[in-house]
């Protein structure tokens, strides 16, 4: 029957890189940016933790070379480093050019998936290595090491203490984001920045300043679930297109969180469900319906966002200039 | 904050409208800069010169006469999903459900041909299968136009979102009718019988294609340029608030254009299963949904411009493939130079809008400006519109507009 013991951590395990996309995507969009290039950024955070972990592996030789703080941090660093990158990119065309960041999201998807599976697939032979496949085992033990005392508690443990630092860390950056947005001044001035940028100037905010702050942020935490992916959930092994739609999951994630990241949390953990439930409902010899219940998580986000939009409330709304770049000179 | 105002270094103003021999010398100079980018870097991973590099990108595109028909029907399909955005972009509706349609408007088209394909002769089975796709499209594309008309829904979240609840329903209904049982795929539907398979003519299956295209793009360009209805996408595009004033309805024209938008994208998907795929898989669009996004926008979602843009795409692709293929490096190598190109694009737009001037020595004026900011952003407006005016007549004249700049709707809380 449905063993939920089981089931608890595989969700937990599939709601994080959902959980870092969408407090991601959540800062970027309240400074007023639609970062469509958000499953692009976690391709890139992914490919440039793989890039760092594999070039240390194989500068050590062996997993007992290894350093273990080293281990941990030349991931995370080029990780962080790949997102911001993007982030930069994404704010240089958007904010200081102006370009359309619809456009611009769609080309960075583009561009992020395709530098994701490049160097996935090429890697190997770029580098001239003699592996068959990119299977980071070492790192990946180091990012998957969870709590000592963990195993001892039974399904306790199992269900609160079986996952690597970094989903704990989701959890953290998510509570943290709510917090700034909404109990801090520059969380006040972000959010001012992202509902009316014209406002927000006169009254002396730094727009341009709070823009890249807030969606380079943003690129960093989501690059980060790409990180988890690759490294926590997939046990270090680069496959490529493996990481799927989950970067359009964590920006469907923002708007049913209707923008709060500690509704995220809970959210993510909801989604996670749903995007493993199928292999859950028995459905017997009929594979097909196993593809419908797929859909649960979309179908539940368009559902969410027409009950928004239809009760029009207004703390439940996106912020007003989403989508819009800022022109002092405009009207 | 700014006690001591000072001039900054650089200061911009919108341009007026740039003669488009400028505006296309900018994009061009652009896409120059972009090319020698990209092979750059494809030297770099390669270490083939950089005249190689084109080279092969050249013969990977039109190598044979096979290659260069394939080109020209990938040109056709990007091409075909681009017109049917265009009329909801230009009315700022951002369809980024392009690839939700076209599966729905494939699936359509398969169920027909599965279905009807031995009950009715080709003159029938044709139309129908026609018809079926451009309502499967069109009703794809019309719950999001009447959530948007209705309640203001965001389309851009709402289309994407029926992207996977589209490709759900394709990989649902593959494994219904997955020949042979078990393998997860349909295979080549009708091979033995071809029913509902697009004729081919002159010798070339690929012709029929890029002959609909062709036909399509004019139409279209007309059909925007020069009816009522395409006068009337493009009012409710600048402005909202101005289209009601002068009695267009909002909510039809939202409904009834992304119809269209969702019924060619559907013909689309016909296109795919009869005219050259004849099989249905979850990838058949192919990500070309959004690619087509990118195409349309490069052309400033003109109908004409959009050949330019789209052939620029599948050009970059296959012979980044081609690239690919010799060098046994990974596919998405093309999505790295196409991505690469687009950024270069993206950033050229800013030089054709916008204009940079730099600091004097000497002239103050815009300390008034600084200082006058502080105030409200009403107080402000006309005081810079006397220092800069350059920006007073670049810009509508309606005082009702909504900035209706990028993005989003302008009139999202109207």
């Amino acid at each position: 029957m449905f063993d939920i013991v089981a089931f608890i951590p595989r969700m937990v395990a599939q709601s994080i890189p959902l959980m870092f996309g969408s407090t991601g995507e959540t800062i970027t969009q309240k400074s007023g940016n639609l970062n469509l290039g958000i499953p692009g950024v976690m391709y890139v955070g992914a490919i440039s933790g793989v890039i760092g972990a594999f070039l240390y592996e194989r500068a050590c030789g062996s997993a007992d070379a290894m350093n273990g703080a080293l281990t941990i941090l030349i991931p995370l660093c080029a990780c962080l480093l790949g997102s911001l990158l993007m982030g930069l990119l994404y704010c240089v065309l958007t904010v200081t050019l102006r370009a359309n960041q619809n456009v611009t999201g769609l080309a960075m998807t583009t561009f992020g998936v395709g530098f994701g599976n490049f160097f996935g697939g090429s890697l190997i032979k770029l580098t001239g290595a003699d592996v068959p496949s990119i299977a980071l085992s070492a790192t990946s033990n180091a990012f998957r090491t969870s709590l000592p005392f963990g195993q001892s508690l039974g399904a306790f443990g199992k269900i609160f203490f079986s996952y690597g630092f970094l989903a704990y860390f989701a959890i953290i950056v998510s509570l943290a984001a709510a917090y700034v947005l909404r109990r801090t001044r520059v969380g006040l001035h972000l959010r001012a920045v992202g509902e009316s940028p014209a406002t927000a100037d006169a009254a002396g905010i730094n727009i341009t300043k709070y823009k890249y702050f807030a969606t380079c942020l943003g690129c960093m935490i989501a690059g980060l679930g790409g990180l988890y992916y690759v490294m926590d959930y997939a046990n270090g092994v680069w496959s490529n297109d493996a990481f799927g739609d989950r970067g359009w999951l964590a920006i469907a994630l923002v708007i049913f969180t209707i923008w709060r990241p500690d509704i995220g949390v809970l959210s993510s953990f909801l989604f996670g469900g749903l995007y493993i439930l199928y292999l859950y409902i028995p459905t017997g010899m009929n594979l097909a319906v196993k593809e419908l219940y797929k859909m649960l998580p979309y179908i539940v986000t368009i559902i969410v966002l027409i009950i928004t939009s239809m009760r029009n409330k207004r703390e439940n709304q996106p912020p007003a200039s989403l989508g819009q770049s800022y022109f002092r000179e405009e009207r | 904050m700014q006690n001591k105002p000072k001039e900054p270094l650089i200061h911009m103003t919108r341009r007026k409208a740039l003669p488009w021999q400028a505006a296309w010398g900018i994009r061009l100079v652009s896409i120059l800069l972009a090319l020698l980018l990209c092979a750059v870097i494809t030297t770099l991973t390669t270490g083939l010169n950089p005249a190689a590099v084109y080279a092969t990108m050249f013969s990977g595109a039109f190598g044979t006469a096979r290659r260069t028909w394939i080109l020209g029907k990938d040109i056709a399909i990007l091409l075909c999903i681009s017109l049917a955005l265009t009329p909801a972009f230009r009315m700022r509706f951002w369809n980024l459900g392009g690839e939700g349609q076209i599966l729905i408007g494939a699936l359509a088209t398969t169920a027909c041909m599965i279905r009807l394909g031995s009950d009715f002769p080709n003159a029938v089975l044709i139309p129908v299968s026609i018809v079926c796709a451009l309502g499967a499209g069109a009703v794809w594309a019309l719950i999001p136009a009447l959530c948007k008309a209705r309640w203001n829904t965001n389309e851009t979240l709402f289309t994407l979102m029926m992207n996977y609840v589209a490709t759900q329903l394709v990989a649902y209904f593959v494994i219904v009718w997955e020949v042979p049982k078990g393998s997860g795929k349909i295979g080549i539907i009708n091979q033995s019988t071809e029913a509902g398979w697009l004729p081919v003519i002159a010798g070339n299956r690929y012709l029929l294609n890029i002959l609909c295209v062709a036909a399509l793009t004019i139409v279209m360009y007309i059909y925007l340029n020069y009816s009522k209805q395409g006068y009337e996408i493009s009012v409710v595009g600048e402005s909202v608030a101005t289209a009601r004033y002068i009695g267009i309805k909002v909510g039809w024209t939202i409904v009834r254009t992304l119809m269209l938008s969702g019924a060619i994208c559907g013909l689309t998907g016909f296109l795919l299963v009869a005219g050259t795929d004849h099989t249905l898989t979850t990838t058949i669009a192919g990500g070309q949904g959004f690619t087509a996004v990118m195409v349309a926008w490069l052309a400033k979602f003109n109908p004409l411009g959009m050949v330019l843009s789209s052939f620029l795409l599948v050009f970059l692709s296959r012979g980044a493939g081609e690239i690919a293929t010799i060098y046994s490096l990974n596919q998405s190598y093309g999505d790295i130079l196409t991505g690469i190109i687009l950024f270069f694009i993206i950033g050229s737009e800013f030089f054709i809008s916008y204009q940079l001037h730099f600091r004097r020595s000497g002239k103050n004026e815009n300390a008034a400006a600084g200082s006058a900011q502080k105030d409200s952003v009403k107080a402000v407006s006309p005081q810079s519109a006397d220092i800069l005016p350059a920006k007073a007549d670049g810009r509508k004249e309606n005082p009702d507009t909504v900035p209706a700049e990028q993005g989003e709707e302008g009139a999202h809380n109207v």
